[in-house]
């Protein structure tokens, strides 16, 4: 009995090294020679096989880095740091990130005070043209999806009156900045951390009348920012992105809630201020 | 002799499909039926799999279980077989057919220990069958097995668009599916050739 098993184990231990063997010697004949940027590239991208390149994960993204097709850079998880590690390995200049992305500078919609009650056609240019739109604030949006139309990717829907652009959908065609007869919507670069969801160039005290939501241009974000990189012009506060690090320091001090992170919606800023001031007439 | 393969083939293919009829592989079955083409590159994958298994645990049972009279073991040897067959393959694969292993991609270890493959296996020697008809056997056990994955994913990909309770959505639609296709393959039970 106790020779029968042992039989089985000697034959299947043989087998098993017999194939664990042959697996060894295969592995170092069919060697597949992997380029030896590879281990050093996928050591200093993230490993959280995201995605968010648009390759399927880290490795996939270094071997399209190696490939040339894609750019150093282009890791939104390692940003900046990680870029500069990857170009340095490739042996190349990392490029300013080029990608942009569209943002809609108004958050008024239903809070914005109207001139008329507009029951025409559902289209931005047909309301533009009906003494300049509906709304009193001639720098907002006009809330009637002429953008939505526009947009090829589904990435633009119409939120409590006004136009959002989901970031993660928005592949920075810039049709919907095209075609919006306020030029409200403008491109933003991609991974801008910060955004100012206001056009308007009215005086504060003009401004408070018909809208409680706009900027004010009251500097205080001007004053807040180390970097310089926030300036009011024209009683509008703008972002120079070149200087921008994204801290978010003028977003937490603006009073009116108006900077805001590009990626995410701005609904909790627009329901935080209230619509009590601007009602539709 | 061509008759015996007809009826192995038919077998194989209709009567004892091995995802409808004898309930093995389910996993990829459910889990890779979701878009049509990934279903078509673990099919290829399955085929080629089962086929190489069928030869080299025939030849294992064949020369080396059944003149030791270690039958009993072939459960454990034909896992060790087939384990290391599949790596090898790919090892090779990735060496000299770069493209045919880009196209079967991630599908090829994944059925490994697929149990339709080990299935396949030990059917073939219970059976007794001979070199020429374990191979037929494995297969066309592939074959079978991607004409029930083909099929299951058209009628998944359609029922996408099929207006089903909310409480259905997900597995349980494709489980019910699944059990109405396995019904439609009751019908060939007892089909035989001459």
């Amino acid at each position: 009995m106790i020779v029968n098993i042992l039989y089985a184990l000697a034959v299947l231990g043989v087998l098993g090294l017999l194939l664990g063997a042959v697996l060894a010697v295969a592995s170092k004949v069919f060697e597949v020679k992997k380029d030896e940027r590879m281990e050093p590239l996928l050591e200093c991208l993230p490993g959280a096989n995201c995605g968010g390149c648009g390759y399927a994960g880290c490795s996939a993204y270094a071997e399209a880095l190696i490939a040339g097709t894609a750019k150093p850079g282009d890791c939104p998880v390692g940003g900046e740091e990680t870029g500069k590690k990857v170009a340095a390995i490739l042996g190349i200049e990392l490029e300013k990130n080029t990608r942009l992305a569209a943002f809609v500078n108004c958050s008024g919609g239903d809070a914005a005070r109207k001139k008329y009650l507009y029951s025409g056609l559902s289209d931005c240019h047909a309301a533009a043209r009906l003494a300049g739109g509906a709304t009193e604030c001639t720098y907002g949006c006009l809330g009637l999806g002429s953008c939505v139309s526009a947009c090829q990717f589904g990435a633009i829907s119409i939120r409590n009156g006004v136009a959002f652009v989901n970031h993660e959908l928005c592949t920075g065609c810039l049709k919907c900045v095209e075609t919006c007869p306020r030029h409200v919507i403008r491109p933003v670069p991609y991974y801008a951390d910060v955004n100012v969801a206001c056009s308007s160039h009215l005086r504060g005290a003009q401004l408070r009348k018909i809208c409680n939501i706009g900027c004010l241009g009251c500097h205080i974000c001007e004053k807040t920012c180390k970097h310089d990189a926030i300036h009011v012009i024209d009683n509008l506060a703008q972002i120079d992105y070149d200087k921008c690090v994204g801290c978010g320091e003028c977003a937490e001090k603006c009073p009116r809630h108006l900077i805001s992170d590009s990626k995410l919606e701005r609904g909790a800023a627009i329901a935080g201020v209230g619509a009590g001031g601007g009602k539709a007439v | 002799m061509l008759i015996r393969l007809l009826q192995i083939s038919l077998g194989a293919i209709l009567v004892e499909n091995f995802i409808l009829v004898k309930f093995m592989g389910i996993c990829p079955f459910l889990g890779v039926s979701k878009k049509m083409d990934t279903a078509f590159g673990m099919s290829m994958a399955v085929i080629f799999v089962m086929t190489l298994a069928s030869i080299f645990t025939w030849m294992v049972d064949v020369w080396l279980l059944r003149p030791l009279e270690l039958e009993y073991m072939q459960t454990v040897a034909f896992i060790l077989v087939i384990a290391a067959l599949v790596q090898l393959v790919e090892m090779f694969l990735q060496k000299s057919v770069p493209s045919l292993y880009s196209a079967l991609g991630i599908y090829l270890p994944l059925i490994t220990t697929n149990c339709a493959v080990l299935g396949v296996a030990l059917l073939n020697a219970e059976a007794s069958y001979t070199f020429i008809e374990a191979t037929v056997s494995g297969f066309m056990g592939g074959v079978g097995f991607t004409l029930a994955l083909l099929l299951f994913a058209s009628v998944r990909e359609r029922l996408q668009f099929a207006d089903y309770p909310k409480c259905f959505e997900g597995f349980p639609i494709a489980l019910v599916s699944a059990a109405l296709l396995a019904l439609a393959f009751m019908g060939f039970s007892g089909l035989e050739v001459f």
